[in-house]
């Protein structure tokens, strides 16, 4: 039997409906190729029982013809959505032994449209990084590494562990989540597909909160229309998240392969980062020469609040999160360390339970939502981002859809970025935009740099029209013919 | 704004999380960096501009004020540090 790893999540639900192969024959592929790979440190729980059990379930749904839409699709899930009985850490020593009583909704969708869990994927702390680094387990390790090097890079993050997975085969797809790029800038680290949807298109509940105004799951697939498949059992109205949207989500698979003549894309002249390498340039001239050959109009546009979106980001993020990581107090869940007083007891808990980054952001939003700074720093940023969200107002006047790059560089290596935050929250200035007005983002892999490193593109939709962003999305896809693989260096 | 020691001693306080004495000046020279780099928003001229708390025009949905879930003590306190005969077990906050 040829490795039932490599196929797409497509090719292997259908093979599974027609049973060329059985729900287990994909567990079990999938679980020996997790175990030989444990030098990419993407999962941090391994749930080989529950997915063979989960597995066996499906081949008697397949068997009797009553199979849903992901019947025995092998999946990883990213350790921000909590999952009944299993653990969940959210890459933090904070939550080290927190086994959730209740399934996230996204989660619980997959499973009542058949999916199996592999188990669960690294992740940066609380999703606060873009490098992995803040991992409670340690960074997550790219499977793409340059040419004639050895030197381990990162996957990016904060979605570091799912896009290794499904860059390495070690999954069919995988949840991530992305509050300022941690879907599709680890998408375009290991050349995977990688949506943000619009905000309110998944619940949020039952995923452990960074910056709730900003959260949004989505998938990290294979392919631009195996994350169509995903995204729809993913998404849906909630009514336990307040911020889910009422509508229903589309048939979203149906969008690929179909003609983009006609549609106008946006070319926003601010899209160009200090020091971005020449190749990501000439990449997104291919990307905009790919679509006017498909039968796109392109049209120069101007988002002109562009390079505020970050620093609005850093303060915006840190006060939601500080607010939102109040909870871990070290009294109803979680790790407790005892102090001499209840306030001591507070302050060791979180000190030894937060990382550094997570200290550091708890502590900025601490200090921006504080007496006397609040006006200054909170609601001025709030205004800026009323600015950002505007400019894509007057953009989607003029056009469909935008295209960018997605990040301003390749893969960069573990520790390169360590001793400089500011220069680590740079990696997010192409995606974070899309987060504060709410919009959709699709990063696509588009091509190979000098070092053989994977590029992605990024398409940006108007809100609930994921739709075009899949039928665009696929066009570059096809025209970029991205086929190059990892060398599996990491196989035991 | 440059962040002094005594400021994140502060706001360490308020935050509730320890931070060593020896650790609080290299604290604010991190923060002072990042609030530096985030001040060029002051370049942005937000006058007569509605903050934007979040990104949907819809009004929060309205549902009956009734019990829809409760009544499982048992699952709620299974992740707690310490519990006994169905409380949480929490340090003495009253003399």
């Amino acid at each position: 039997m040829s490795d039932l790893t490599g196929l797409t999540l497509k090719d292997a639900l259908a093979g599974l409906k027609a049973r060329r192969f059985s729900a287990v024959e994909i567990a079990q592929a999938h679980l020996d190729a997790i175990a030989a790979a444990r030098a990419l440190n993407a999962y941090v729980l391994e749930t080989p029982e529950r997915a063979l059990a989960m597995a066996e379930a499906s081949d008697g749904r397949l068997k009797s013809g009553d199979g849903g839409p992901l019947e025995g699709a092998a999946l990883g899930i990213k350790d921000l959505f909590c999952t009944e009985g299993v653990r969940s850490t959210a890459g933090s020593r904070i939550l080290e032994s927190f086994i959730p009583p209740y399934e996230s909704t996204v989660t619980a969708n997959l499973w009542r449209d058949g999916a199996v869990m592999l188990g669960k994927l690294n992740m940066d702390e609380f999703a606060m990084g873009s490098s992995n680094e803040s991992s409670a387990f340690g960074p997550v390790v790219n499977p793409w590494r340059s040419r004639g090097s050895n030197r381990p890079l990162t996957p990016g993050g904060s979605s570091g562990g799912s896009a290794a997975a499904v860059a390495a085969n070690l999954a069919l797809g995988a949840t991530a989540t992305d509050t300022g790029g941690s879907i599709r800038q680890p998408a375009s680290f290991t050349g995977t597909v990688g949506i943000k949807p619009t905000y309110g298109r998944c619940s949020r509940w039952g995923v452990v909160a960074f910056a709730s105004s900003l959260d949004q799951a989505g998938p990290l697939a294979k392919t631009v229309e195996d994350a169509a498949i995903l995204l729809r059992s993913m998404s849906g109205h909630d009514s336990k998240d307040s911020t889910s949207l009422p509508v229903e989500a589309p048939d979203f698979a149906s969008f690929v392969g179909k003609s983009v003549k006609g549609l106008r894309i946006g070319v926003p002249k601010e899209y160009r980062a200090e020091g971005m390498p020449a190749e990501i340039e000439t990449l997104w001239a291919d990307g905009v020469a790919w679509l006017k050959d498909a039968g796109c109009e392109i049209v120069e546009v101007s988002l002109p609040h562009t390079k505020y979106a970050l620093p609005a980001y850093y303060i915006v993020a840190p006060a939601e999160a500080s607010s939102n990581l109040a909870r871990y107090d070290g009294m109803r869940f979680g790790l407790r360390v005892d102090g001499p007083t209840l306030t001591d007891t507070y302050e060791a808990t979180r000190a030894a339970g937060f990382g550094e980054e997570v200290r550091r952001r708890v502590l900025i939003g601490t200090y921006v939502l504080s007496a006397g700074y609040y006006d200054a720093y909170y609601l001025k940023a709030l205004k800026v981002r009323r600015r950002i969200a505007d400019d894509f107002v007057q953009a989607f006047e003029k056009v469909d859809a935008l295209l960018t790059p997605t990040a301003p560089s390749a893969a960069f290596g573990l520790g390169d970025n360590a001793a400089d935050p500011v220069a680590m929250y740079l990696n997010d200035v192409f995606t974070v935009t899309v987060n504060l007005a709410g919009l959709p983002g699709l990063s696509v892999p588009a091509g190979l740099d000098a070092q053989g490193l994977p590029l992605g593109l990024q398409l940006i939709g108007r809100a609930l029209d994921e739709g075009t962003l899949f039928q665009l999305g696929a066009a570059l896809e096809k025209a970029a013919d991205f086929r190059a693989r990892p060398d599996p260096w990491w196989r035991t | 704004m440059a962040i002094d020691a005594a400021t994140v001693k502060k706001v360490a306080r308020l935050a509730r999380i320890r931070v060593e004495d020896d650790r609080l000046a290299p604290l604010a020279a991190e923060l002072s960096a990042i609030m530096a780099w985030i001040e060029q928003l002051d370049e942005v001229d937000t006058e007569g501009v509605a903050p934007m708390a979040s990104t949907e025009a819809v009004t929060l949905p309205m549902r009956e004020d009734v019990v829809t879930d409760g009544g499982d003590a048992a699952v709620v306190l299974a992740n707690a540090p310490r519990a006994e005969r169905g409380f949480f077990v929490v340090p003495k906050v009253v003399e």
